[in-house]
């Protein structure tokens, strides 16, 4: 008799529907690879950037999926640091969520350098001062614990785990997963910081430049703490999509609850924070270089003060109040809401911070720089994301992601 | 960033630009061009995809005929010392690959063409819009590669380039002093090409330590000023104009602040 592929005691689609889906999704990731290679062959040419704009669309969405990948460290920190056991009701889905995200940055950071085989300087050639290169060191690293972390899960699969070897392979990993977990949850917190390094330390770019704490800049803290207040948000959002779409419960009521509780704990003093940081920045830093706060939020099609209202209000405080009060969490609509809007505010804070730095004027006979992505940059922008749909769907099929879903959904 | 031997005597080249001088002719932008093997392209309608190792401005004094002004300003790479002066320019610390470094005899941010991969984090580290990207790969029409000149490297796509104020001079200058036993070169034996193509002699470039040199003296006018001083780059590219307008135009200043009362304040900061 053989074994079947799909884990035992769940329920999936059919074969032919499976196969529609991953052909529809295919399409979408067939155009993101010829862009990409159109980019390798051709060049940077094929972009929007120009001299003005050194960083765009593909920093922002680096800058995006690290943070919001900072499900898997911080989930995995809650998890087998701390010792919260209802979290391991998700924390397979957030290692997924997170490789994905960290491969697709990896990708796109291939893609964005004008030499790609030249891409291992940065480690043969490090520069110590460089926030980059902190940031190359460390998320190739993470990126090998999170694959350390996923095999176990791929080990799972019921066609695999009937090989001893694997069986105890995966066993004997999953022993020594709270190693991996720390290591992880360390080098994230290097990674998440030096990416708000790269921006804070720029002291020629005034809207940028933070001053900090020894060598480093606020943006530091502020990115790592961040990462890993909206990572469990975007974590728990995808959970809920996916339940939406195969109509199931995967995972406990309980684990939402802890997780957005801990979440908006963390974006609430993340947002005071952030708040006292930009009031410094408005007050102080920007003024001792010849800036007024307008300066930066005027004179242009784009960047109004509304980005920041957006930013701290609207996707930062609102989130944050919803989250840490029960009634907030308890209400599954309200629960999703908040975590909509701290994934977009986290988009956004990542968007200001690498594009507007770029738009903004610095000499007075200066205009601001406007800048239009080319559909290059769009389709492998969109890649990542194809190719997450890809992978998820197929750990969800084959893969034991959540521990509970039988006990769950037991008519099925 | 290696620090410098102790036995070196260090220079702090530089320049200084008179703007009252400078007429917009664009010569030392077409000498640069030429000395550099700076590429270009059919179509440079698109100034910011254009590489040039020296741009000049036009700004003007914003008010209507007949008293309207102009003013130019070429500007190359400012060679920044960087805060406190000790060589961490804005993009030499960034570079993660040690791609461009600040040289400490000399005081010149070099960028080396083969260890850059192209990542473009010194050009968003630049308030001075000074680095370029080659975005494509050069091309030179057929009888122009016999014009190239054979001492500065032809760079490749996917790089980052930028003024270096002559370095392959300075090597060439330094050579020919050494062969002729001399340790220490005259103002005359180094000199860039924009500063020597200037018809008006609007650019004098030297040794900005060297009181024997005219850039010691004249980039301590009291008409002398930086771009964008108070982010604390400190350029060693200066300017000299004796309009108000100009000097204003060359930094950012909040309601109520004039250039006078900054400088007095960052001079006593500075002292203190």
């Amino acid at each position: 008799m053989t074994t079947p592929a799909i884990p035992e005691g769940v329920e999936r689609c059919p074969t032919r529907q499976f196969a529609v889906w991953l052909a529809v999704v295919g399409v979408v990731l067939l155009w993101g690879v010829y862009a990409m290679f159109l980019i390798w062959y051709k060049g940077l040419n094929q972009t929007g950037m120009n001299d003005a704009y050194g960083f765009a669309l593909w920093i922002w969405a680096d800058l995006a999926v690290i943070a919001l990948g900072g499900g898997a460290f911080f989930s995995g920190f809650l998890a087998y640091i701390i010792g919260k056991k209802e979290l391991k009701s998700i924390i397979n889905y957030a290692v997924i969520i997170g490789f994905i995200c960290y491969s697709s940055a990896l990708l796109i950071l291939a893609l964005d350098i004008g030499q790609p085989l030249r891409g291992w300087f940065i480690f043969w050639h490090a520069n110590v001062h460089s926030m980059l290169t902190e940031v190359a060191f460390c998320l190739s690293c993470y990126f090998a614990v999170l694959t350390i972390e996923f095999i176990p899960l791929v080990l799972e699969n019921p066609k695999l785990n009937r090989i001893p070897f694997l069986h105890h392979l995966s066993h004997n990993l999953h022993e020594v997963m709270a190693v991996f977990a720390a290591t992880g949850v360390f080098l994230s917190f290097f990674h998440q910081g030096s990416l708000g390094g790269v921006a804070g330390v720029l002291y020629g770019r005034p809207f940028a430049y933070r001053e900090g704490l020894l060598i480093w800049p606020w943006t530091f803290f502020l990115f790592t703490w961040s990462a890993a207040a909206v990572g469990p948000c975007f974590t728990m959002l995808v959970t809920w999509i996916t339940e939406k779409v195969t109509k199931k419960k995967l995972v406990r009521p309980e684990t939402y609850q802890l997780l957005a509780k801990i979440s908006g704990w963390m974006l609430l003093t993340y947002i005071i924070a952030k708040i006292a940081d930009t009031w410094y920045w408005a007050a102080v830093t920007a003024p001792s270089k010849g800036f007024a706060l307008m300066d930066f939020y005027s004179n242009n099609p784009i960047y109004g003060i509304w980005i920041l209202i957006a930013e701290l209000v609207i996707c930062g405080v609102v989130p944050a109040l919803i989250l840490v009060s029960q009634k907030g969490r308890q209400n599954k609509n309200l629960l999703v809401t908040a975590a909509v809007l701290a994934v977009l505010g986290i988009c956004i804070n990542r968007w200001v911070m690498v594009l507007q730095v770029m738009a903004a004027p610095l000499l007075p006979f200066q205009d601001w720089y406007m800048y239009m992505p080319t559909w290059q940059e769009v389709a492998t922008t969109i890649l990542p994301v194809a190719y997450g749909l890809i992978l998820i769907s197929l750990a969800y099929r084959y893969l034991p992601v959540f521990p509970h879903e039988k006990e769950l959904n037991p008519g099925r | 960033m290696t620090q410098q031997p102790q036995h070196t005597k260090t220079k702090r080249y530089g320049m200084v630009i008179d703007l009252d001088k400078c007429t917009g002719c664009g010569a030392c932008m077409v000498a640069c061009y030429a000395e550099n093997n700076v590429p270009f392209k059919q179509d440079e309608t698109d100034k910011l995809l254009s590489l040039n190792w020296l741009r000049v401005m036009k700004i003007d004094n914003g008010k209507q005929f007949p008293e309207t002004e102009i003013c130019y300003i070429p500007m190359p790479c400012m060679q920044c010392d960087g805060e406190h002066m000790q060589g961490h320019s804005p993009c030499v610390s960034v570079c993660p690959a040690v791609a461009t470094d600040y040289d400490y005899p000399t005081g010149i941010v070099s960028q080396i063409y083969t260890r850059c991969f192209g990542c473009r984090y010194c050009m968003a580290a630049c308030p001075y819009h000074a680095r370029k990207f080659n975005w494509w790969d050069p091309k030179w029409p057929a009888d122009m590669k016999n014009y190239l000149n054979p001492d500065v490297s032809a760079r490749m796509r996917g790089v980052v380039e930028k003024c270096s104020f002559c370095f392959h001079r300075y090597q060439k200058a330094r050579d020919k002093a050494y062969v002729e036993g001399r340790k220490e070169l005259g103002e005359q034996d180094y000199q860039t090409a924009c500063a020597q193509a200037c018809p008006a002699g609007a650019i004098t470039f030297g040794d900005l330590k060297n009181p024997d040199h005219q850039v010691y003296r004249l980039s301590r006018d009291k008409n002398a000023f930086r771009l964008l001083e108070r982010l604390n780059t400190n350029p060693k590219v200066y300017y000299t104009s004796t309009k108000d307008w100009v000097h204003r135009s060359a930094d950012n200043y909040l309601e109520g602040e004039s250039p006078e009362q900054v400088r007095k304040a960052r001079k006593a900061a500075a002292t203190h």
